[in-house]
């Protein structure tokens, strides 16, 4: 990147800070390098973002991870087919043996994801750091993604929607799914609503954290015990896997 | 008579002028916050690219700057009712509609974002890296004194 572009980039920002001023009559080309840097707080394409759950100590009873994801980002479920889900809990049912498992699904944010194939405006994306996202300002609402995706992970606003949480803005005629809490992270929360709830009520069946770090807890955990990505035989290599299913 | 004739022609000249004016400038609600440091002509005319290419950034690559956020506008050119409660874009007095219904340009952005600041200090609250061109700096200056 020319440093001339890097101006034009950062010119807003310099020129709202005195600081910044005063040191570019010190040194003006490194002094910007440094600040444009400071100030490029992106995605890290170094980091994939993931979950583990354990079904084991996902109760049946509880939802509490789908009433803080509806808290933080102001769906609301009111029961009606058209209510958007951004997470919901499933029940699997073992028929030969009668086994029950309650899990909860969202997002897979998958590697290769279906939803972006499908995109016919780009609306759809893989942000770098593996979150998969709707870009909603170009989202023409066609649903495409919807019908795309193995795991039902999205759903369409149908209704207008008022009083959006500034951080999550969401409206009419577009499609929405889970965010893994972008807002968050991107202010270095390190954890999402839903992970937080689990942990809350005590159940801690969800792990969060960089599936690229070989040192995070859920790497850790994932390299010691036995877990399962939903329709593995698709092979999109999914940020979202199961164990005790 | 005559003196008569020059004080009906300035109350009219008076009347039609402040008419005029009424009629071609928008009464432009006052913000709060530190004034556009390139001004508000700019701002005037570059706006929604400015917010246009902060969308962008936002979105696709997490970049994250406070200060040319929606929620920033919003929260500093708030316009609060009566009861001082902020309006939202349903009101004409909302700060973007003064200007956009007078120019008749549809505006969307709020039907997908709040038109009013969901909490009083939510951006600094989310975003604690308001000092980042500050720290670049420091860093800088740091690595160089190393």
């Amino acid at each position: 990147m020319s440093k001339e572009k890097i101006a034009n980039l950062q010119r807003r920002n310099f020129l709202k800070s005195g600081a910044a001023l005063a040191s570019v009559t010190l040194a003006s080309g490194v002094t910007l390098m440094a600040l444009s840097q400071g100030a490029a707080a992106s995605a890290d394409p170094n980091i994939r973002w993931g979950l583990l759950i354990d079904t084991n100590k996902c109760p049946s009873d509880c939802d509490d991870c789908v009433s803080a994801c509806s808290n933080e980002h102001g769906w609301e479920n009111n029961g009606l087919l058209t209510d958007p889900q951004w997470i919901r809990k499933v029940t699997l049912k073992d028929k030969q043996t009668g086994r029950e498992n309650s899990l909860p699904i969202m997002c897979q944010h998958c590697e290769k994801p279906p939803c972006v194939d499908v995109c016919p405006t780009g609306a759809s994306f893989k942000r770098a750091d593996g979150i998969v996202l709707v870009d909603r300002h170009i989202c023409i609402g066609c649903r495409y993604c919807m019908m795309a995706c193995p795991f039902k992970a999205r759903s369409f606003v149908h209704e207008k929607v008022e009083g959006q949480k500034s951080y999550s803005p969401r409206g009419k005629g577009t499609v929405e799914g889970c965010n893994m809490c972008v807002h968050k992270l991107d202010a270095g929360d390190g954890t999402t609503a839903c992970v937080q709830a689990c942990s809350a009520s005590g159940n801690g069946a969800m792990i969060f954290g960089d599936l690229n770090d070989e040192n995070s807890e859920i790497s850790q955990a994932l390299a010691n015990y036995p877990s399962v990505e939903l329709r593995d035989d698709l092979r999109l290599n999914l940020g979202v896997r199961y164990s005790n299913i | 008579m005559k003196r008569l004739l020059v004080l009906l022609m300035v109350a009219f000249t008076l009347v039609s002028t402040s008419t005029l004016a009424g009629d071609l400038y928008p009464d432009i609600p006052k913000a709060t916050g530190k004034p556009h440091p390139e001004g508000n002509e700019y701002m005037r005319i570059n706006h929604m690219d400015m917010l246009k290419h902060d969308r962008d950034t936002v979105v696709r690559q997490g970049v994250r700057d406070e200060d040319n956020s929606l929620a920033q506008c919003i929260s500093c050119h708030v316009v609060k009712d009566e009861d001082n409660k902020p309006v939202t874009i349903k009101s004409e007095e909302h700060f973007c509609r003064v200007c956009h219904d007078f120019a008749a340009v549809k505006l969307d952005c709020f039907s997908c974002h709040n038109s009013v600041p969901t909490t009083p200090l939510q951006s600094s609250a989310l975003y604690p890296h308001s000092n980042t061109e500050l720290d670049g700096l420091l860093a800088y200056l740091e690595g160089v004194a190393k």
